[in-house]
């Protein structure tokens, strides 16, 4: 397995307490997950159940209190640097233009780093390639503000992956979307995934999201957060937004919810 | 009138009603000029007296900036380290507070003690009062940058450095500009408080000469050439930031937009 968690607890806050291990002080407790090389998986949960905190120890920004995280075959004890991250806020940097936030991770991580000079123009075309695939061609040169909320999460989505991460984590990226654009962008993160076949973790409170996007749906208990049940989609891709109302896709969603809420109420 | 017109006259109005209203006060209640002298005597008092005063105001000129020039370099720098570690924000926030309100005028003694009369005093007084807002406005750009942000940047593997130079300071722009005015014109009063307690030249000199032979008009003029000499380095920091941080600024972009549509 590419990425794997096994008994994983992690104490909320500085992890190094001596307080005595109760269960409302851990986000995470004994978690276990695996994710193939190359999967799209979805992590779903009641509100506060250490979803984003599942990611932050995936991507060695937080480290377990208990239990061992690999990825690639290596424990992960220093953050990872082949991670795209993308969240609900787009933190764009407003004092850039939308070409120079999407380029912002080739100043930083190395090889593209040193060799940002000779490349200039090279990443310059690789940010415009980038920005059409998601439909913002002719935006390079706007401001954040300049853009919809939509349009800033589509920007968000090409600065995660122009360093062409070998994880990319997205921590509910379309949950302040209105349904009709959320829905596009599903499409477009398939399409972007299709091209790039890079693990993608998706958080998300959106169960037809889940379904939609993922190969794989695993479901958190609440707080403190394990992951109780898995579930595999195996509806075929490219998927359509018609397949959402294919008697499957419904049923597969209800299971879904039906779970969760067992799990919250428990 | 358009409404462009009118916001670029409305501050020489304002001041034109001020003086008005000065004016009228002391036509009205008959005050005598060694108590309020109308505008006219502090206008003839600033011609009569302009050597004196351009000299003096470019000392003072001189001192105030070289303070603030340090508070400058030195509020940046603090600003940034307050700012970054939440550790060495609970150590020095309370300290700097407390440093902050003590009351400048009363150590001017002191330094005149530890250095002597003169410049230095001065430049120290101007100093200490327009750091603060530097390092107060820095820090709180620094310590208010959003999570989301700090962690893109870590899982790029992006050192404390990258985060300085490419968020921090870029992010800490429009708050530095902001504080700038503040402080400029807070060191422009430092500066005249050491030099009317212990100085030999400079505005505040004058004022304190003046006043001793109740010659109210001079310390009138005198107030008139700080004011002026603080009005126009804010311009100039105005004029800056809005040159460098015009993406901070898009709210004022468009109300001028509409005004002029």
């Amino acid at each position: 397995m590419f990425i794997e968690l096994s008994d994983v607890d992690l104490v909320y806050g500085s992890g190094k307490s001596k307080k005595t291990l109760a269960d409302d002080t851990l986000a995470v407790r004994s978690a276990s997950l695996s994710i193939a090389d190359g999967e799209f998986v979805a992590i779903v949960g009641p509100s506060g159940c250490g979803k984003s905190t599942l990611l932050k120890v995936i991507a060695g920004l937080a480290r377990p209190s208990r239990g061992i995280v690999r990825v690639g075959g290596e424990d992960v004890v220093h953050p990872l640097k082949t991670v795209g991250m993308a969240f609900q806020n787009a933190t764009l940097l407003p004092w850039r233009n939308v070409r120079d936030n999407v380029l912002l991770p080739l100043e930083i991580v190395e090889p593209h780093r040193s060799r940002q000079k000779q490349d200039r123009q090279k990443n310059f075309e690789r940010a415009n390639e980038l920005l059409a695939k998601v439909g913002l061609s002719g935006f390079a040169d706007k401001m954040p503000w300049q853009l919809s909320g939509g349009m800033q999460q589509r920007a968000q989505l090409c600065r995660a992956l122009i360093h062409e991460p070998s994880i990319l984590m997205l921590d509910e990226p379309f949950a302040a979307l209105d349904a009709f654009t959320r829905e596009e962008l599903w499409g477009v993160l398939q399409e972007l995934w299709s091209f790039r076949k890079c693990t993608i973790i998706l958080v998300t409170h959106e169960l037809r999201e889940a379904a939609f996007l993922a190969d794989t749906v695993h479901i958190m208990s609440a707080r403190p957060g394990r992951v109780v049940r898995s579930r595999t989609v195996d509806i075929p891709r490219p998927r359509t937004l018609a397949a959402t109302f294919e008697p499957g896709f419904v049923e597969l969603v209800h299971d879904l919810r039906h779970h969760i809420h067992s799990e919250a109420v428990s | 009138m358009s409404n462009e017109t009118l916001e670029r006259l409305a501050p020489w109005c304002a001041a034109a009603v001020f003086i008005a209203l000065w004016w009228v006060i002391v036509v009205v209640f008959d005050i005598k000029s060694f108590v309020l002298p109308t505008p006219s005597e502090t206008v003839a008092a600033l011609f009569a007296y302009r050597y004196a005063l351009l000299i003096n105001g470019l000392a003072t000129l001189g001192t105030t900036l070289l303070g603030f020039a340090l508070a400058v370099v030195f509020g940046f720098t603090l600003g940034i380290v307050v700012g970054s570690s939440r550790l060495i924000y609970s150590a020095l926030y309370p300290l700097l507070v407390g440093f902050n309100s003590v009351p400048k005028a009363a150590l001017v003694p002191v330094f005149v003690i530890w250095f002597g009369a003169g410049t230095v005093p001065a430049v120290i007084t101007a100093f200490m009062l327009s750091f603060f807002p530097i390092v107060a406005n820095i820090a709180t750009a620094f310590a208010t940058i959003e999570p989301e942000l700090l962690e893109v940047m870590r899982s790029l593997g992006a050192s404390r450095r990258d985060m300085t130079v490419k968020i921090g300071i870029p992010r800490s722009l429009p708050f530095f500009f902001a504080s700038l005015k503040i402080a400029v014109t807070l060191a422009f009063v430092g500066s005249v408080i050491a030099e009317i307690v212990a100085g030999n030249a400079g505005i505040g000199n004058i004022m304190l000469i003046a006043s001793s032979s109740f010659n109210i008009p001079l310390v009138f003029a005198a107030l008139v050439v700080v004011s002026v000499m603080g009005i126009g380095m804010y311009a100039i920091f105005d004029f800056a930031e809005r040159r460098m941080t015009s993406w901070s600024m898009r709210g004022m972009g468009m109300m001028q937009q509409a005004g002029g549509g």
